[in-house]
């Protein structure tokens, strides 16, 4: 059942763990850094990990959408908001003190290990019905466009309210700056 | 350890990781923009679980990335939202920390 290092399947069970390895090292820089720039920076290292994972799932599709959305618009934009309102070096040392560090650290601990143990001992069964359909692209579009067009409509209606609104909550206050 | 990815374990432990990762950032940052990306860590554990058993379990495989591509579309308007509460946050505090916020009418 183990594979040679050096066959395909091999080379994608090595490219799997540099994958999962990039998702955690992003994860870590997101959480333990102190500047806030180097934390964006390592939540776009591991949203690109997380897109690898995506595409180990037999769906490219996702991954693209992870790379372009999270990667390409919402670490861009959290950058940019860091660059408009950067807290001063003074105030950001005196922060993070040891308690809170420690608290922190057993709550994530306790939800990753909580989760990861009824993942792990969970009883997943397999369905009962055969696959309807291949999930690919295609299919994707054509769910979309039939069964979810409902929810489609409303997440865009989502994102343009949104849109309107942190104009409104941005362009408020402008003259105090 | 080469044949990892095939196992749907793997993959929800990967999520729960992440889920654990996003709640150490959101206790341990003292910043509404730390904050904001703990929360999109968490997001993005909770996609990974939606795809890994809409990849193994799932009788329709459509459904977990159309879950998954809803939930990429609320979590930039999100974060647009966010981030343009911390910009008026900002104008009127001049600051971030959330130690500094503890006026209630302004």
């Amino acid at each position: 059942m183990n594979p040679s290092l050096f066959s395909p399947e091999g080379l994608a069970g090595v490219i799997f763990l540099i994958l999962i390895c990039v998702t955690m090292i992003g994860a870590i820089i997101a959480t333990c850094t102190t500047r806030l720039i180097r934390s964006v920076s390592g939540l776009a290292v591991c949203f690109v990990g997380v897109a690898g994972l995506y595409y180990f799932l037999n769906s490219p599709f996702v991954a693209m959408m992870e790379l372009l959305i999270y990667v390409g618009a919402v670490c861009v934009t959290i950058a940019f908001a860091i660059m408009l309102a950067e807290p001063d070096e003074a105030k950001q040392a005196r922060k993070i003190t040891g308690l809170s560090g420690g608290l922190a650290a057993i709550c994530g601990g306790f939800f990753a290990y909580a989760l990861a143990y009824a993942a792990v001992n969970g009883k997943w069964m397999t369905p009962a019905v055969k696959r309807v359909n291949d999930g690919s692209l295609k299919e994707i579009g054509l769910s979309l466009l039939t069964r979810y067009s409902m929810v489609f409509e409303l997440v865009s209606i989502v994102l343009l309210i949104a849109i309107v609104g942190a104009l409104v909550l941005a362009q408020s206050g402008r003259d105090k700056a | 350890m080469l044949t990892l990815s095939t196992h749907l374990n793997t993959y929800l432990v990967i999520g729960a990781v992440l889920f654990g990762f996003g709640i150490f950032g959101l206790v341990r940052r003292p910043s509404l923009i730390g904050m904001l990306i703990s929360v999109e860590l968490v997001l993005s554990g909770a996609s990974v679980n939606f795809m890994a058993f809409n990849h193994f379990l799932a009788p329709d495989p459509t459904v977990g990335q159309i879950i998954t591509l809803f939930i990429m579309a609320i979590a930039a308007a999100e974060a647009a939202i966010a981030l343009s509460i911390v910009l008026a946050v900002y104008r009127n505090y001049k600051s971030i920390e959330t130690e500094d916020l503890v006026e209630l009418k302004g």
